[in-house]
């Protein structure tokens, strides 16, 4: 542990697993870690009122290294885990990490159902565009004519936005942000957890290993730029003419909506229930 | 009866003079910052040498970050928020509460 530095990602991180973390040099996924770290210690949580549920992928590595009640689940399922805990212990903060083949192509049934439902839980989407671990296959998220080890000749399906699927499916709180934007990310992995009913963060990263390679993108660096200069503010997005924002995505928050949560209405039949 | 206060020890990396230097760059509304570099958990990505609005970097041959001029920092934080691998830290060279030793 590297001493004299500021503690604060140390007084979560378990020195115990091996560091440096197993992900490739500038992986956005170590990124998100650090928004998250910062995110509940400003909101001032104890370690053990939280529950992290990850499913596979490289992103599913992430509770592995911090220190709460930690789960790593399977493909597809973090939310259904997350689910399970959630109602057995409503008590808990419960935030399920998934990555974008995670939770939208094997786990999408699971996700739109989450949000319909409108459990208090935190879905973290990193949204690196691909499947990053097991070899560049392209995922829901992978943008048109792009390459991936599934699509050498550029991809012919269409993306779909998480973030906006996440708002018609009902989840009450949806924001987007990407690693190049980390303050931004803090703030709305901290407003995500605070909010009741089901929250989606969705935290666009870079896999310049197995997406950046194939498309002209193969460092960190350049990916971040890229991030950088594909972001739009929600709040100026509305000025601008369609044809400026067609290959950028917006960062902010996407809807922010204040209704009664599953636990609370199953609460109110519990009662009901109650009086006959 | 109360045991006899032991005497204090100056953490030894700070100057004496620390008052008089914080305030004299008070005054010239200066703030100078530490860049506390973990090289052993650095994987060489480059973000940090990259995106530094002051340069403070220069890459070394293993591509991690050499930390050439310090005092031009102004302590944006880029380089801590960004690094995947928690390898920078920045801190405030004259904080108004002086550290304790161990960094808390
Ligand atoms: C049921 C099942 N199907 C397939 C796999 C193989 N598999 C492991 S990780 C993964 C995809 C990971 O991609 P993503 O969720 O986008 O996460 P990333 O690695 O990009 O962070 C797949 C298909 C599996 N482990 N289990
Ligand atoms: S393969 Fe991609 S997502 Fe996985 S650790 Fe490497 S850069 Fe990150
Ligand atoms: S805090 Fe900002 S100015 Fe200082 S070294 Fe880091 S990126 Fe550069
Ligand atoms: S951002 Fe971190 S890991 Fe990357 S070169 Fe800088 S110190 Fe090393």
């Amino acid at each position: 542990m590297p001493n004299n530095a500021t503690r604060l990602p140390h007084d979560y991180l378990r020195h115990d697993k091996k560091f440096p973390h197993v992900w490739c040099p500038g992986c956005g996924n170590g990124i998100v870690l650090g928004s998250l770290i910062r995110a509940i210690d400003n909101i001032g949580l104890e370690k053990d009122e939280i529950v992290m549920a990850s499913g596979i992928g490289c992103s599913g590595r992430l509770p592995v290294y911090v220190d709460f009640n930690t789960l790593h689940t399977t493909h597809g399922r973090a939310l259904t885990f997350a689910t399970g805990i959630k109602l057995a212990k409503p008590s808990l903060k419960v935030i399920a990490v998934m990555g974008d083949g995670d939770a939208t192509a094997i786990g999408g049934n699971h996700f739109i159902h989450a949000a319909r439902r409108n459990l208090d839980l935190t879905a973290i989407i990193i949204n690196n565009q691909i499947f990053g671990m097991t070899g560049g296959q392209y995922s829901p998220t992978t943008p048109y004519g792009c390459k991936a080890s599934t699509a050498l000749y550029g991809n012919i399906e269409h993306a779909f936005s998480i973030a906006e699927l996440a708002v018609t499916a009902g989840a009450s709180y949806v924001a987007r942000s990407s690693v190049f934007h980390a303050k931004l990310l803090d703030k709305i992995i901290a407003q995500g957890i605070q909010r009741r009913g089901f929250s989606v963060i969705v935290a666009m990263s870079n896999c310049h290993v197995q997406y950046g390679r194939r498309n002209q993108m193969g460092s960190p660096v350049i990916m971040m730029e890229w991030l950088r200069d594909h972001a739009v503010r929600i709040e100026k997005a509305g000025d601008l003419p369609a044809k400026d924002l067609q290959d950028k995505f917006t960062i902010g928050v996407l809807a922010d909506v204040d209704k009664p949560d599953y636990i609370e209405e199953y609460q109110k039949i519990r009662e009901r229930a109650k009086e006959g | 009866m109360t045991p006899p206060k032991k005497k204090r020890k100056k953490p030894s990396k700070e100057p004496d003079d620390y008052w008089k230097i914080k305030k004299e760059l008070k005054e010239k509304g200066i703030k100078l910052y530490n860049q506390i570099f973990f090289r052993d958990w650095c994987k060489a990505c480059g973000i940090c040498i990259a995106f530094c609005p002051k340069n403070v970097f220069n890459r070394d041959k293993e591509g991690k970050p050499v930390i050439e001029k310090p005092d031009d920092c102004i302590g944006c934080h880029f380089c801590e928020l960004h690094c995947p691998d928690f390898a920078i830290t920045i801190q405030e060279r004259y904080p108004d509460r002086r550290r304790k030793k161990n960094g808390k």
